[in-house]
């Protein structure tokens, strides 16, 4: 690997990790906008920028609809005195949300976001193409839980210290059913209709041509909505938070640009735990799904553009993550907080269940449709290099 | 006789919990897309009731006399003892001398009043009104006590049904030419 291929990698991760940055930010304000739809206010609608805002309609248009808040959220962040409590364990109580925010962030690595096409054979834009894809993010993410047990510790008072214990009780129960209700996928597009044989997440859209496999995969595709819920901290699940019980949970000691960070993480992990959804039900960035009969274009429509083609996956991509944000929020808004032993029931006797009933009722169902349908009609080309 | 509801076991539906989650999201998402209720206030003001209790304020009649007399009646049944008058009089050669007497000064000490209106309520002459003004700021004690000038600016000019005093002074000038009761 040449100094250029470095940098430009760099480069890429820079790009990547402002846009995500950027996409939870602007989550806060989708965030408090929605809530105050919901809530019949208004939201707000008062931040203004000195010279955009004096542009006729549309300057006005984005005050109202608070398009400058989070640089103003962001900039009192970093500005606002940040007391360091004497109580405090100092270098975890430092060290957490950075704990929080970086496997958040991480993750990203090896993402899919989207495509380009060299004489029709489509490739990946991703920063690392690795094979362990779905166990990297699975590994990753879950580190999450160490920035918070790690602030509730260290904070050193009582509402933290539940926060964090609950918080680790959950993260537990639920990243057991997200991981199982992911094995369906795999063993999807693994198949020999598709001719993968890794974990990477291109693969996963690259058989979602046909049928996004939330399609017909429902089941699984919810236990993962539910889990990623729990795993993201969003309410009903908000253990860790439990602003009415716990005051401000694991944050309860957390000021200013500390706190900021927590809060950045957790937008971030939303944002990343819904791409990783649409990567695996939703079929990534392929338009619509072909169901065997329409032409094949219907699945990329801009395969042929060239660059620009790329750049239309890439914001469809976002597109579809972006609504699974809003779904997020809209869920929050909706309902109340589980009680503690409830998320626990739910975790345990409901969805580990469900997700283990789904992997074997899609692996007899799989392997009833290779052997039936699929090897039959094989096309020698679609396998991988033939093993050694 | 207490009515005993039967509590019937959940169905199994019910128990998933997610009817009653799509039908909350469904809810919320009208909501969503309805009214606001948020009035922005600055620009915005509400409407003011005319029964409205705001700031207690003095006003005049139609023809510009003050109608306060100093009777210091506000003064004696003001529960949180807010109002202070130093009465005064009409000095002689003026429009209103037949009045007699008017507040040299009248202080309302914002700080102490409760907008009970109990001064509204007693004034024999329809001098003293809680009105509509509900915003009050000051940035010092001093501030909010009220003096007479301020409370007049306030209290503006409100109608009067019964011109009491111009009705009594032409009574009496009656009564002087020789052809009244008096």
């Amino acid at each position: 690997m040449d100094i250029v291929e470095i940098l430009l990698k760099i480069l890429f991760a820079i790009l990547v990790v402002v846009v995500i940055m950027t996409i939870a930010a602007y989550s806060v304000l989708a965030e408090r906008k929605v809530a105050s739809w919901i809530q019949g206010r208004v939201g707000p609608n008062r931040t203004a920028l000195p010279g955009l805002s004096a542009i006729p309609v549309l300057g006005r248009f984005l005050v109202r609809m608070g398009m400058w808040q989070p640089l103003a959220d962001g900039v009192k962040f970093l500005f606002k005195e940040d007391p360091l409590p004497g109580h405090v364990k100092k270098w975890y109580y430092c060290l957490a949300p950075v704990v929080a925010l970086v496997p958040s962030l991480s993750t990203v690595a090896v993402l899919p976001f989207g495509a380009y096409w060299v004489n029709g054979v489509e490739y990946p834009l991703v920063l690392a193409n690795v094979d362990i894809g779905i166990l990297f993010i699975l590994a990753i993410s879950s580190l999450t839980v160490y920035g918070i047990v790690m602030a509730g510790w260290a904070a050193n008072s009582k509402y933290p210290y539940f926060g964090s214990i609950r918080s680790s009780a959950q993260m537990i129960s639920y990243e057991l059913a997200m991981g199982m209700s992911v094995i369906p996928v795999f063993m999807w597009a693994n198949g020999p209709a598709t001719g993968f044989g890794d974990l990477t997440l291109f693969g996963v859209v690259a058989a979602q041509k046909d049928l996004w496999l939330g399609i017909w995969m429902p089941l699984p595709a919810f236990v993962f909505l539910v889990s990623l819920f729990a795993e993201t901290n969003r309410l009903p699940f908000d253990m860790p938070e439990s602003e009415t019980e716990l005051v401000g949970g694991f944050h309860t000691e957390y000021g200013s640009f500390k706190f900021g960070l927590f809060f950045v993480g957790e937008y971030a992990a939303m944002a990343i735990g819904s791409a990783v959804f649409v990567v695996l039900f939703l079929g990534g960035w392929n338009f619509l799904p072909t169901f065997g009969f329409l032409p094949d274009w219907v699945a990329n429509p801009w395969a042929t553009w060239g660059w620009f083609g790329s750049v239309v996956s890439v914001l469809f991509f976002i597109g579809k993550t972006l609504t699974f944000i809003f779904l997020f929020i809209w869920v929050r808004w909706t309902l109340p907080r589980f009680r503690y032993d409830q998320v626990m029931n739910l975790g345990w006797k409901y969805l580990v269940p469900l997700a283990v009933a789904s992997i074997i009722i899609y692996a007899i169902v799989i392997a009833l449709w290779d052997t039936a349908v699929t090897v039959d009609h094989i096309k020698p080309e679609t396998f991988g290099p033939a093993p050694q | 006789m207490a009515k005993v509801l039967e509590r019937k076991p959940l169905t199994f539906a019910e128990k998933t919990y997610l009817p009653q989650v799509l039908g909350g999201l469904k809810i919320t998402f009208k909501n969503m897309l309805g009214k606001k209720v948020t009035m922005e206030y600055p620009e915005e003001r509400p409407n003011i009731p005319d029964n409205y209790r705001g700031v207690p304020t003095l006003v005049h009649d139609p023809n510009g006399r003050e109608k306060c007399v100093s009777c210091q009646l506000c003064e004696f049944v003001c529960p949180p003892k807010a109002i202070r008058i130093t009465p005064g009089s009409i000095p002689e050669g003026d429009e209103h001398e037949h009045v007699e007497k008017a507040p040299q000064d009248f202080e309302i000490n914002m700080l102490r009043c409760i907008y009970c209106g109990m001064c509204q309520e007693v004034c024999p002459e329809e001098a003293i009104f809680l009105q509509d003004v509900y915003s009050l700021v000051g940035t010092s004690r001093e501030e909010l006590v009220f003096h007479k000038k301020k409370l007049y600016e306030l209290g503006g000019t409100r109608p009067d049904q019964h011109y009491k005093w111009d009705v009594k002074k032409a009574a009496e000038e009656e009564a002087l030419a020789g052809n009244g009761h008096h």
